[in-house]
């Protein structure tokens, strides 16, 4: 069940630092969402505001809304372990965990929150994830062996087997192939391709080819100097912002000439 | 470019070292290190048969002859720079040998004297109506591994929470608090820990009590800080990003700690555990004053005196009675068991990490 979120006007704070200000902007479901910008304009941590994880960084709050299907998920009452069972992500560098093997890190959703499951259920839903996660031929033989075991591109969609193994309904991705091949790039291209028909997806990266390749909207965020809060530059469906975008700094971003 | 304060300069001033072609250098032969120190030592040699010295003052005069020696030689033939590399590299390996004198004869006299009763005898019987010859440390060993015991029971859930605490979930005054009275602790002297323990038991219990539980708590105050700091440094090395990976599962954080940070860091924390035992298992002076010593064996730690593996040795050894050799040689085996003891922990801290780390390798 993909849903839909709107987002308005957000300000994420690292203490009194205000790094990204006033986003707002409408994500649609069943879609791929990419956003772009230079460094340290905030992409990371308006994705991590999405979910709640930007919370759990001591001093770290967020004013404004982020409503999802109606629900405001900054409102009083809302439970942050709800939002992230809802709103899954994929971290830039890959981190199964050491002590498990694929089979365990792919069932770590489920088994650290105790949900009591039939084992053979649990091994539907392990394969099914990893075959989502375009990795089950690979790892089939040894789904006992640690996850380290794994090479880095396999590592990384380990981790996207694990996110999408408790059904999310929104999958946040944060440079997920910023460290991989482009043999295990294209793959995780395709999988987004694959996942989108199931959960909205948010994807931050640098490369242009990619947000152009795989996403249906794209934001480009920006920061006007050092210390300076980001915003939310543009946001236009993605054929417009490569073609035709409504803003010079898009234009300059994207053709290369970036200050 | 080094600067590093490490940096011994050579007498006379650095020669300027060639850059360019490389230059040939000539080099002392292979042998000539232990040659030098060969001639020192028949120099020495023969000086202790022309007048009576002391075997370390002669092994000590060996050292320095062979390091002048060395020194000058290869200074004649390689120059300043080398010379001072080797006698810097004599100067360190004497420091290591001069370091290692007193745990070598240690350890040679203890099993010299103590390997005599290491017997089945000794591990067999307690000292119940034993005068003289014969009789042993079963009563001791037990009372050692029971207090021991009870000790681990108290300080390690108390210290891991604590760290836990620390590295989790404290910030601010109260975490600098803790970790200040920590520190604190680690610094506290083990008779204090033991009048403590004793102060506090003889407020309930009247003066004059002996318990094998107020001397697990004395031990406890003491092994408390040695588990919170090596907790705290091992669930440090946990990266933020294992967290992190299950916050995003939507796990709650008490539920990420226990099934994922702690056995990331499991076999850290079994090693620190582990020497955090064997570093309160010798201690005599609290269990002195907390326990006392028996002669029978005692398993019950609520009730009354229990015999103790230092405590043994030092009563032992003090108090021999007539004829004394008997009770002194049981002294000298008690320690070498405790010895034995405490690195067979060290060994099991080392297989711990090797065997429980979490597997990295393809
Ligand atoms: N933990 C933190 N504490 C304080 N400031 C932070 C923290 N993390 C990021 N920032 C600041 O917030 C701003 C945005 O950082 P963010 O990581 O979101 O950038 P980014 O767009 O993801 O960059 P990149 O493309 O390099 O990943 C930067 O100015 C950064 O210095
Ligand atoms: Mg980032």
């Amino acid at each position: 069940m993909a849903k839909r979120i709107d987002v308005s006007d957000l300000n994420i704070y690292y203490g009194s630092f205000l790094a990204v200000q006033d986003v707002t902007v409408s994500i649609e479901p069943r879609s791929v969402t990419a956003l772009i910008g230079p460094s340290g304009c905030g992409k990371s941590t308006f994705l991590r505001s999405i979910n709640r994880m930007h919370e759990v960084l001591p001093g770290a709050r967020v004013e404004g809304k982020v409503i999802m299907d109606g629900q405001d998920l900054y409102g009083p009452g809302v439970d942050p372990v709800d939002v992230r069972r809802q709103i899954g992500m994929v971290f830039q560098r890959p981190n199964p965990f050491p002590t498990m093997s694929i089979y365990d890190n792919v069932a770590a959703g489920l088994r650290l929150n105790n949900k009591k499951i039939s084992k053979s259920d649990l091994d539907g839903l392990v394969e099914r994830s990893l075959r989502g996660a375009n990795l089950w031929t690979e790892v089939k033989d040894r789904l006992g062996r640690p996850a380290s075991g794994l090479s880095g591109g396999q590592q990384q969609r380990l981790c996207i087997a694990r996110a999408i193994a408790v059904e999310p309904d929104v999958l946040l991705m944060d440079e997920p192939a910023s460290a991989l091949d482009p043999i295990s790039t294209l793959a995780i291209e395709d999988l987004m391709t694959e996942l989108k028909e199931r959960f909205t997806i948010v994807i931050v990266t640098h490369n242009m080819q990619q947000a152009a390749r795989v996403s249906e909207q794209t934001g480009f965020f920006n920061i006007a100097g050092a210390g300076q809060p980001g915003r939310l530059i543009e946001f236009n469906p993605t054929e417009k912002i490569f073609s035709n975008p409504d803003q010079k700094a898009t234009e300059d971003y994207i053709s290369g000439r970036f200050g | 470019m080094t600067t590093s304060p490490m940096r011994v300069d050579s007498p006379t001033g650095s020669t300027p070292s060639g850059r360019g072609p490389v230059r040939q250098t000539r080099r002392l032969p292979r042998w000539a290190a232990a040659a030098s120190f060969a001639a020192a030592i028949v120099v020495a040699l023969l000086l202790g048969q022309l007048r009576d010295t002391h075997i370390a003052l002669l092994a000590l005069g060996a050292v320095a002859l062979g390091t002048v020696l060395l020194y000058s030689l290869s200074r004649a033939v390689e120059g300043p720079r080398r010379a001072t590399d080797r006698l810097t590299t004599c100067l360190v390996y004497s420091a290591f040998g001069l370091a290692m004198v007193p745990l070598v004869s240690l350890i040679v006299e203890v099993v010299r004297r103590g390997a005599p009763r290491l017997d089945g005898e000794f591990f067999s019987w307690s000292l119940l109506g034993v005068v003289g010859e014969g009789g042993g440390a079963y009563h001791a060993i037990m009372g050692t591994l029971v207090i021991t015991g009870l000790t681990t029971l108290i300080a390690v859930p108390i210290g891991l929470m604590t760290a836990i605490y620390l590295v989790e979930y404290g910030t601010g005054r109260l975490k600098r608090t803790i970790t200040f009275l920590v520190d604190v602790m680690t610094g506290i002297p083990s008779i204090v820990a033991g009048l403590f323990a004793y102060a506090l038991f003889a407020l309930f219990l009247g003066p004059g009590v002996r318990l094998g539980i107020a001397g697990a708590v004395a031990l406890a105050v003491l092994m408390i800080p040695v588990v919170v700091r090596s907790a705290e440094e091992v669930l440090k090395l946990v990266p933020n990003e294992l967290r992190e990976a299950a916050y995003a599962l939507g796990v709650p954080k008490w539920r990420t700690i226990v099934k994922v940070v702690i056995p990331t860091a499991m076999a850290g924390l079994a090693t620190g555990v582990t020497l955090a035992i064997a570093r309160v298992i010798g201690e005599t002076a609290p269990l002195l004053v907390t326990v006392g010593i028996a002669n029978a064996t005692n398993f019950d730690p609520f009730d009354g005196r229990m015999a103790t593996l230092p405590v043994y040795a030092y009563y032992q050894l003090t108090q021999p009675g007539v004829p004394p050799e008997f009770a002194i040689d049981r002294a000298w085996t008690a320690a070498l068991v405790l010895i034995l003891i405490v690195m067979g922990l060290n060994v099991m801290a080392r297989l711990i990490s090797r065997f429980f780390a979490p597997t990295t390798g393809r």
